[in-house]
């Protein structure tokens, strides 16, 4: 079956639709010790020109979201239900050709780790001029033309002589702001961020989170921020959606869920991060650790470390309610709300 | 660089003294080949007289004297047989072996890297099992056998191509060569046949093997996430870093065949060295043993350097120092 090119209006009858909206998204993974629920029954929107985070201890299935959302999960993982609407298409009925025209072009992603993201073996300019072989119709000298101008961009000196630079010749944040260029090189409209500043020092992670931000922010284009530092999502995000063993367990806008956290883990991850104003002794941890995924507990996947935990929280999984303007959360005993 | 030339250098003249003196020890067990050289009903003043104008009358250790002393002159020693230069018959030979290796390793490297390409790829398809199997066939044939069921089918019973020898040779680039003529390539393609097939099934499973590795690389992935296409994903981000292991072996078995061709050439009737080295050992020829065993050293040698040098092309991370 293929759809006209272009169908102005078919998606956005009401109202602003947003960029990027999923629903009941299941992506499982099919091992030998059992069934992996890495995301089960995730729903998000994500409107233009928003920065979203998606926070969560690592094993909780944050990256995973990311990698459905570009039709990258590979064998033994499967998306099993849901929908991934993006500009009013379902991305999870393209077929893999359909899938290349969106990687790149429209959804860009950069990945954790930039030490390994970039192939070794082709330089810089390589690496970044592909994106518009790829994507676009430019000749040579034009793409050339655009590969140093974004390089310039992403706050790389001298980048014509860079271009013919191997990655090893780079340092760690240095290749981050590569593959930022990278990302966003051929305009797209959603970029995906997967822990992109856990790899590197402290003294540049700031720096590269504000470049991704004025990268999006004069593009545009949305970003989905993916990290387990709840103090980084503060700074950039507009909302936040915090997951827990493959479900949302609570999401609102930023600065009101930061104030006012409604769910105790939610609580926890807030209270982790260290304050340079209070003197502390320790830092907060929460207690015990992410729960074997493949035998989740009946009941709220949290109870075992919860310290509000009551009987009911061990048998009736509970659902995501709202309860103030724009913020929801699974618990069957919020804290209260400080508005 | 310079210094690295010089390294190499001497690090060569080592390994050929060490493999001339193993074989001028090894040559000293094998007894006496002046009876190989006389007729049966030589008398003993005959054999004395042949011994001697052989130089087998000295000591051991006089001649590997002599032997040193005429190589520093540039005179690798003179076959007993044909009465020629050792070296002039190895490097008469040579272009014919040159020609079926090289046929050889470009058929196993076409039919290689796609086949390793794929079964890496995509390890669980049916086609994947269906190739490693494959492979293990091709690497547990003998040689010799694959040899003569070729000939048998192909030149026996269908008679495509001819059984054996190496028919019409042209002259190119100074070298005599049979891939010019119709004629001629007919006579190479069996050898050459029988040659790649278990360096085809080698090079193949590392190559696979390899690119397994490398597909679980973030690169790949990140390489995926730009949307690349699959041939993109596999030969250029895949393979170009499955090669880097690649070419050592790929070196080593390309101075195997050179060297060790020797069943195959036999049973085509192949005149390469291989075959020569099999005649000299039949009849005792021991300089033109220890030559050739002296060029093979020094063909490894030089192709470890070319190795090392393409490894430097290969991957930018290696420096020559």
């Amino acid at each position: 079956m293929t759809l006209p090119p272009s169908r102005p209006g078919t998606a956005r009858t009401d109202a602003p639709s947003p960029l990027l909206s999923v629903r009941g998204l299941k992506t499982h993974f099919h091992t030998f010790g059992g069934v992996v629920k890495a995301v089960d029954g995730v729903d998000f929107d994500l409107a233009p020109g928003e920065i979203l985070g998606l926070v969560g201890e690592s094993g909780g299935g944050k990256s995973m979201i990311g990698f459905s959302i570009m039709g990258l999960i590979d064998a033994p993982g499967r998306i099993e239900a849901g929908e991934i609407r993006f500009e009013g298409q379902d991305l999870l009925t393209l077929d893999e050709a359909g899938m290349r025209k969106v990687r790149g072009k429209r959804i860009g992603m950069i990945f954790q780790d930039p030490m390994t993201a970039l192939n070794p073996l082709y330089t810089i300019g390589n690496q970044l001029e592909e994106m518009l072989r790829l994507h676009t119709g430019l000749p040579a000298a034009a793409r050339r033309a655009r590969c140093i101008e974004m390089l310039r961009d992403v706050g790389i000196s001298q980048p014509e002589e860079r271009l013919g630079n191997y990655p090893h010749q780079f340092s760690g944040g240095m290749r981050q702001r590569v593959v930022i260029a990278i990302a966003m090189i051929a305009g797209p409209r959603l970029l995906i961020a997967d822990e992109p500043t856990t790899a590197l020092d402290v003294t540049i992670q700031a720096q590269l989170l504000r470049l991704m931000k004025r990268q999006v922010e004069q593009t545009r284009a949305s970003l989905i921020l993916i990290t387990h530092d709840l103090a980084a999502v503060s700074q950039m995000a507009d909302r936040v959606v915090v997951l827990y063993c493959g479900r949302i367990v609570e999401r609102g806008p930023t600065s009101q869920l930061i104030r006012g956290p409604a769910h105790h883990y939610t609580r926890g991850l807030l209270d982790s991060i260290p304050h340079e104003d209070r003197s502390q002794r320790r830092l907060h941890q929460i207690p015990g650790s992410v729960p074997n995924i493949r035998k989740l507990p009946p009941g709220c996947a949290f109870a075992p470390r919860c310290r509000a935990a009551q009987p009911l929280c061990r048998e009736v999984e509970p659902v995501l309610t709202e309860f103030a303007p724009g913020q929801a959360a699974a618990c069957h005993f919020p804290l209260e709300a400080k508005l | 660089m310079l210094g690295y030339l010089l390294k190499r250098l001497i690090q060569m003249i080592v390994v050929l003294w060490a493999v001339s003196v193993l074989v001028f020890v090894m040559m000293s067990f094998t007894g006496d080949p002046t009876y190989m050289m006389v007729p049966l009903d030589a008398t003993e003043e005959q054999i004395e007289q042949a011994r001697r104008l052989l130089g087998l009358h000295d000591s051991h250790l006089v001649q590997y004297w002599r032997f040193l002393s005429s190589l520093a002159q540039g005179d690798f020693g003179r076959s007993f047989v044909f009465r020629q230069p050792a070296m002039q018959l190895i490097l008469e030979r040579l272009p014919a072996t040159l020609e079926i290796v090289s046929l050889a390793m470009a058929f196993a490297l076409v039919l290689a890297i796609p086949l390793g390409v794929y079964a890496g790829a995509n390890p669980q398809r049916a086609g994947s099992r269906a190739v490693m199997a494959g492979s293990l066939v091709g690497i547990s044939l003998p040689g010799f056998w694959l040899g003569m069921v070729l000939i048998f089918v192909f030149a026996v019973k269908l008679q495509f191509f001819p059984s054996s020898g190496r028919g019409p040779t042209q002259e190119w680039l100074g070298l005599r060569v049979s891939f010019l003529s119709w004629e001629g390539l007919r006579h190479l393609i069996l050898p050459a046949l029988t040659l790649s097939v278990g360096t085809l099934a080698i090079l193949m499973r590392i190559i696979r093997a390899e690119m397994m590795e490398v597909m679980k690389q973030d690169f790949i992935k990140f390489a995926r996430a730009k949307g690349t296409d699959r041939r993109g994903v596999l030969f250029k981000h895949g393979l170009k870093n499955a090669l880097i292991p690649l070419i050592t072996v790929f070196g080593l078995m390309l101075g195997d065949l050179i060297a060790f061709a020797t069943l195959t050439e036999t049973i085509f009737a192949w005149p390469g060295i291989g075959k020569l080295l099999v005649d000299s050992i039949y009849r005792g020829d021991r300089p033109v043993i220890v030559v050739y065993l002296m060029f093979v050293a020094f063909m490894f040698v030089v192709v470890n350097f070319i190795v090392d040098m393409l490894y430097a092309l290969v991957d930018p991370r290696i420096k020559i120092k």
